[in-house]
């Protein structure tokens, strides 16, 4: 059975519900502070799944994620390396997502060129102040491209009846900077290739392409702006009461990014990076 | 040391929002900015070489894709601004920074920070105007008109230390009180004859720190010296209005031959009086009432849910920004600081200040829609970053609250109920952990006790200040790691108000303490003994621990960055007081006499009854407006109109427990009546939160009466929790008083009445209160500046009732927004017609053909109606629910309707009013009188007889009075209306669209 680490840090707030995710879709999570994991970074070699979560590391002062994303890739760049290498799935939502671009993870190595060893990669692509330069929560509707090779979100609504598709197909947002910014050439390759795995269905917050999350070449490294570990139970939705029942019984999309990441975590310790 | 100055700003190109804001605010502000430049300013004060300079400001300081940095001063693109905040404020990015500089490379560094803005087209006193009054407070921030960049940053100087004494045996009263005034002490005359007499008959004077450990003790905000003090109540005959009360066989209460009342102890006799006898009629659900932080009830068999309402207006009135984010934080940690601590899990705000259009502001005040937006943001920063959501509040317009706006916190936590309770003994060391001490928040428990003046944001700038709740959040984790660990404590509670002094003082006022205060961690240097004792400086928690587990948790402390420090033990022989400074010894009181010793006056309490309230007959020329027009202005008015530019801004839905969300419905458009979360999740036990505030129904001006408005309020809450399923025989209740000056017998005689009330409704809904706070002496005092004449601004007297219910199943909760074609609307409870203090009162000037007077509570049907409703609901015949409150029937149906728009769904429902239903009453005053305890509920057609039948069993008035339509018009053929739901939402929307 893989083991999930969810790295944490002052400022970090979303990490209880993150560690549940991963412990429902069925990965046993530790919960382990940023420190040390950088005194002891042999530690991450025990996990297959990593999340960053969300929160305002930090107090996000300086910028969004910048602290935390300066501690990795001064202090942990070669071991995050070798995990993404030997197939972990990795998740960044929101302030997790901020942290992993600005490291370099995400978008990740281009076309196939592997990961630099020395230094992290330059950082391609930010996330910087909503367009309307204000704090937002609320759900949004999303779609999952089924074209994208993101691991984490195959398949997220096949379970759910056509006509209620679109009343699940939501994550909760709640960032004030997340707008998504990124050079024309950067976002042109990353739709070429498969790597916008979440879309906004109302760009509230003004992202370029609407991107909502991206993933790397691989597909297992994710990050995204809203919080699929706030959707693991329907009670959770926005406006549940009015779902189907049936839709009820099933799995929500929340929950099922998580379970995709724990199958292919657990092939990926028998030795396979394909998913089933 | 050379201080470095860098320089960050957007890359051309990239949008920048916050420029953007500036340039909206100038052009506000009627100093219109052609373009802004806005860049943030880092000073280092380090030995940094070249090539770590680099790495600073690459690394750390810029985001290469979106901005640049340079160092030194980039040419200016107009007129320059900084504003930087003034030395000793705390700024937190300053603190992250040195913390990440010295990660980088090693180096320790000072670092301050500050903005830059470029802005073109403006003069200098243009320029000067929008930096003063959009850019900085001058209580916290210095403005300059260039480019900062000092030779080195302040540090604080050493004072040479001595043992100060200050002479009060022998003073007369004069002397006494003129020593109170100008040392900020803030205590009465008789209170410092107390002061005098022990001193007096210790023979010695008492050192400065003696004294101020008196003045914080027995302070308004620390000790509620007027609620629980004697009171000798008498009634005038005025007016015919209010509520005739009986006051023979009340608890504490003696009842004269002439008609007055002695009350002993004020709030023991009333609010707590309820509890106690609910406890003792078989509530067993309560775990900890008014002896802690928080109060604290049954969640389940291992869970305890605490909560705690907080004010913090006066900081409010003169830094909103600050005062919002320390007083949501304080109340935060008094949650944490439950017992041997609690997990915050939700957090409430509601919010009292004047309407946002008022231009004529007294002296001092700051516009109203600045101090809103402000406290909005301050709640925000500060609630987000905990990661606490901020589930349920309110906001009510009111232009008294000009210079005396409220800002009401509160704070829900999860505890083990095995941890509920706790107690420092002998011996345990005093450990300090958390934020460091400086000179910030010096006197704020005095200062929040005192009147308002206009020259207050000058003479207590230092009592303001500004948060930094990434330290709060670090604390957070480290306690419950301690408490999980053992618990490694015996007792905790916060710095708040009076900082150390309270809370070393509350810890050991049985057992005694002795301290060593230069052994407290400081932020700069040269503070007295006295100012590190009584400083409020944020994010600090005091914990008793016993020697043996001072190790272990220090260990956690290290790991997560919080310092620590053991300022001293607990337990003295004498149960003393004993404080110490470098050795020497600066004060030594008994706990006695500083818990027990100040004495409790008898307060004089006259309660006029009021006149009629203003006239119900039409006044204005071409007739009375229609009821749909009425309707329109009410959905409009700030009071009723949609709070979602709050709810927005604020992280309601963090920790990922929110069951039903502050705003509901398809679109997230409808407003929800409570709040539910599941505290523990998977359990399917839920809590839900919500608050009743009913001000107009006791305002004066309106011929109200401050026990009618507790009782309204009550009944609210109830309302509001039982619409989203709770349970009403579970339901837990907190007041929050804020009143003026109650040194005036009419506010004191408001007071009583209010505080009967609280008894009353208590014990009749059988939801006891398991906390409370008071603020007092909420009044502006100022001078005219066109005449010079003296001019008071008293607030109405005001009661926040906060409810914390729960629900045995959240898969049962109901949301507001109505459901679907078909439905019926059945309105239940009684409409009286009677619209004296209503909203389409008040608005309006009158309701025609309604009746004057304020309709009032009925104590036996309020409480059988929520059992009813919640019956229903918990029987799974409610569709959708919603408190019938602010502007009446029709408001809550177009409420209703709005909910249900918007989203995928879109927007199709309508309703279908009922030809008749306003029986003997005019459409208008059916539609608009704002009578308590009642519901409009949808549900489905085959149930509406049962439902019918159910309520007229249980004696309950209750009637059909629409159909929910597809037609997405609000239509109602006896009064004329035929309305679009989307210009309803449009007009509910459009207020507060900030």
């Amino acid at each position: 059975m893989p083991r999930a680490i969810v790295i944490r840090a002052a400022g970090t707030n979303c990490d209880a519900e993150m560690a549940r995710a991963f412990e429902l879709a069925g990965a046993p999570a530790d919960l382990v502070h940023l420190d040390a994991l950088i005194r002891d970074p042999s530690r991450l070699g025990r996990y297959g799944l990593i999340g960053l979560p969300g929160g305002f590391s930090y107090g996000d002062d300086v910028a969004s994620g910048r602290v935390f994303a300066m501690k990795v890739r001064e202090r942990l760049w070669g071991p995050m390396r070798e995990a993404v290498e030997r197939g972990c799935m990795v998740i960044g939502a929101c302030n997790g997502f901020q942290v992993l671009v600005q490291v370099g993870l995400l978008p990740g190595p281009k076309g196939g060129g592997g990961w630099p060893t020395d230094r992290p990669p330059a950082q391609e692509v930010a996330l910087t102040d909503n367009a309307g330069g204000r704090f937002v929560s609320r759900w949004v509707g999303v779609t999952f491209d089924p074209a994208s090779v993101c691991v984490w979100t195959r398949g997220l609504l096949d379970a759910v009846p056509p006509e209620a598709a679109g009343d699940v197909s939501v994550l909760p947002v709640a960032h004030g900077e997340g707008r998504f910014v990124a050079p024309p050439e950067v976002l042109d390759r990353l739709e070429r290739t498969g790597r916008v795995a979440v879309r906004y269905a109302e760009n509230f917050n003004g992202s370029a392409g609407a991107v909502a999350g991206i993933c790397d070449e691989s597909g297992r490294v994710l990050g995204l702006m809203p919080h699929p570990e706030r959707y693991l139970e329907w009670t959770r939705h926005p406006y549940w009461t009015r779902l189907p029942r049936g839709v009820r019984e099933g799995v929500t999309p929340g929950l099922a990014m998580f379970r995709n990441a724990v199958s292919a975590a657990a092939l990926a310790e028998r030795g396979s990076l394909t998913p089933a | 040391m050379k201080v470095h100055r860098f320089e960050v700003r957007r890359r051309d190109g990239v949008d920048d929002p916050r420029a953007a804001e500036v340039v909206a605010r100038s052009r506000a502000l009627g100093v219109p900015a052609q373009g802004v430049r806005v860049a943030r300013v880092y000073l280092i004060e380090a030995a940094l070489d070249e090539a770590q300079r680099r790495r600073v400001r690459e690394g750390l300081l810029a985001d290469p894709v979106v901005e640049v940095a340079v160092e030194g001063v980039s040419p200016p693109a107009g007129r320059v601004i900084e504003i930087h905040p003034l030395p000793g404020v705390m700024d937190p990015t300053a603190q992250t920074v040195r913390e990440a500089v010295a990660s980088l490379t090693g180096v320790e560094a000072g670092v301050s920070t500050g903005w830059r803005y470029d802005v073109e087209g403006l003069s200098a006193e243009a320029a000067g105007v929008l930096a003063g009054k959009a850019l900085s407070n001058p209580v916290i921030h210095a403005v300059h008109d260039g480019p900062v960049l000092p030779e080195s940053l302040p540090h604080g100087t050493e004072k040479p230390f001595e043992v100060r004494r200050v002479a009060v045996r022998g003073l007369s009263d004069e002397r006494l009180a003129a020593l109170s005034r100008e040392a900020h002490l803030f205590l009465s005359v008789e209170e410092m004859r107390a002061v005098r007499a022990e001193f007096e008959r210790i023979g010695r004077d008492p050192t400065d720190i003696e004294l101020e450990t008196l003045a914080q003790t027995w302070s308004e905000h620390c000790v509620h010296k007027t609620l629980k003090s004697t009171v000798v109540y008498r009634e005038k005959s005025g007016g015919p209005g209010g509520v005739r009360l009986s006051w023979a066989g009340r608890p504490g209460h003696e009842v004269h031959p002439d008609g007055s009342v002695t009350i002993h102890n004020l709030l023991k006799s009333t609010v707590a009086a309820a509890t106690r006898e609910l406890i003792s009629e078989g509530c067993d659900w309560t775990l900890s009432v008014f002896e802690d932080n928080s109060g604290v009830v049954a969640l389940d068999d291992r869970w305890g849910v605490n909560i705690k309402v907080e004010t913090h207006n006066r900081p409010s009135a003169i830094e909103p920004y600050g005062g919002a984010a320390t007083g949501i934080g304080g109340c935060i940690r008094d949650v944490i600081g439950t017992g041997l601590g609690a997990k915050p899990i939700a957090s409430t705000d509601v919010f009292c200040v004047a309407m946002p259009g008022r231009r004529d502001l007294p002296p001092g005040c700051l516009p109203p829609a600045r101090v809103l937006t402000e406290v909005v943001a301050g709640i925000r920063d500060y609630g987000n970053r905990m990661g606490i959501p901020t589930v349920s509040g309110g906001v009510y317009f009111d232009d008294r609250h000009v210079g005396n706006p409220l800002v009401f916190a509160g704070c829900v936590g999860l505890i083990p109920r095995g941890l509920v309770k706790g107690a420092a003994r002998p011996g345990d060391r005093i450990i300090a952990i958390g934020g460091r001490t400086g000179r910030d928040g010096v006197h704020g428990a005095t200062f929040s006790s005192a009147e308002l003046e206009s020259t207050s944001s000058v003479e207590f700038a230092h009592a303001v200040q500004i948060g930094n709740a990434i330290e709060e959040k670090r604390v957070l984790d480290a306690v419950l790691r301690a408490r999980d660990a053992g618990p490694l404590f015996t007792a905790m509670t916060d710095c708040g108000a009076g900082g150390f002094s309270s809370a070393v003082g509350e810890m050991g006022s049985k057992i005694g303490a002795e301290v060593d205060l230069d052994r407290a961690p400081l932020k700069y240097a040269g503070l007295t003994y006295t100012e590190i004792w009584i400083s409020e400086a944020q994010e600090r928690m005091v914990l008793a621990v016993p020697e043996g587990n001072v190790g272990a948790l220090a260990a956690i402390c290290r790991e997560e960055g919080v310092e620590l420090a053991d300022l001293g033990r607990f337990g003295t022989p004498g149960g003393e007081l004993v404080l110490r400074f470098r050795g020497a010894e600066v004060g030594r009181m008994s706990m006695a006499f500083l818990h027990d010793g100040i004495p409790m006056p008898t307060r004089e309490a006259v309660w006029e009854t009021p006149g009629e309230s203003p006239s119900a007959t039409p006044s204005r020329a071409g007739g009375p407006p229609s009821v749909g027009d009425m309707l329109a202005g009410l959905l409009g008015h700030p009071n009723i109109a949609s709070k979602h530019w709050i709810v927005r801004q604020y992280d309601h839905e963090v920790q990922g427990n929110v069951i039903v969300k502050p705003l509901v419905g398809p679109g997230g458009a409808g407003p929800g009546d409570a709040a539910v979360i599941e505290p523990v999740p998977g359990s399917g036990v839920g809590i839900a939160l919500s608050q009743g505030l009913q001000t107009p129904v006791g305002d004066p001006g309106l011929g109200g009466d401050p026990y009618a408005m507790v009782l309204s309020a009550v009944d609210e809450v109830v309302r509001n929790l039982v619409c989203v399923g709770a349970d009403p025989g579970r339901i837990a209740i907190l007041d929050n008083f804020c009143w003026p000056s109650c040194a005036e017998p009419r506010n004191m005689g408001a007071l009583v009445r209010a505080a009967a009330g609280c008894y009353d409704a208590a014990k009749a809904y059988r939801t006891p209160f398991v906390s409370g706070k008071d603020s007092l002496n909420n009044q502006l005092r100022y001078a005219d500046p066109a005449t010079g004449e003296p001019r008071v601004i008293e607030i109405p007297p005001t009661l926040l009732v906060t409810g914390l219910g729960r629900l045995a199943d959240v898969g049962k909760a109901v949301t507001s927004d109505a459901k679907a074609t078909g439905g019926v609307l059945v309105l239940v409870g009684e409409t009286s017609g009677r619209v004296g203090a209503s909203h389409a009162s008040v608005l309006f000037g009158a309701v025609p053909g309604g009746t004057a007077s304020i309709p009032g509570v009925d104590l036996t049907r309020g409480p059988a109606t929520a059992r009813a409703v919640a019956g229903m609901i918990e029987g799974g015949l409610i569709r959708a629910a919603h408190d019938c409150s602010e502007g009446g029937v029709l408001v809550a149906i177009a409420e209703m309707l709005i909910g249900s728009w918007g989203g995928r769904a879109g927007g199709t429902l309508g309703v279908e009013i009922a030809a008749g239903v306003a029986g003997g009453l005019t459409p208008h005053a059916w539609a608009f009188s704002e009578d308590p305890s009642r519901y409009v509920l949808e549900i489905a057609p085959g149930d509406e007889a049962r439902v019918l039948e159910t309520l007229r069993s249980a004696g309950i008035p209750a009637a059909p009075v629409g159909r929910i339509t597809g037609t997405g018009r609000l239509a109602w053929r006896d009064a004329g209306l035929d309305a679009g739901v989307d210009a309803l939402a449009k007009a509910w929307r459009a207020p507060l669209d900030w």
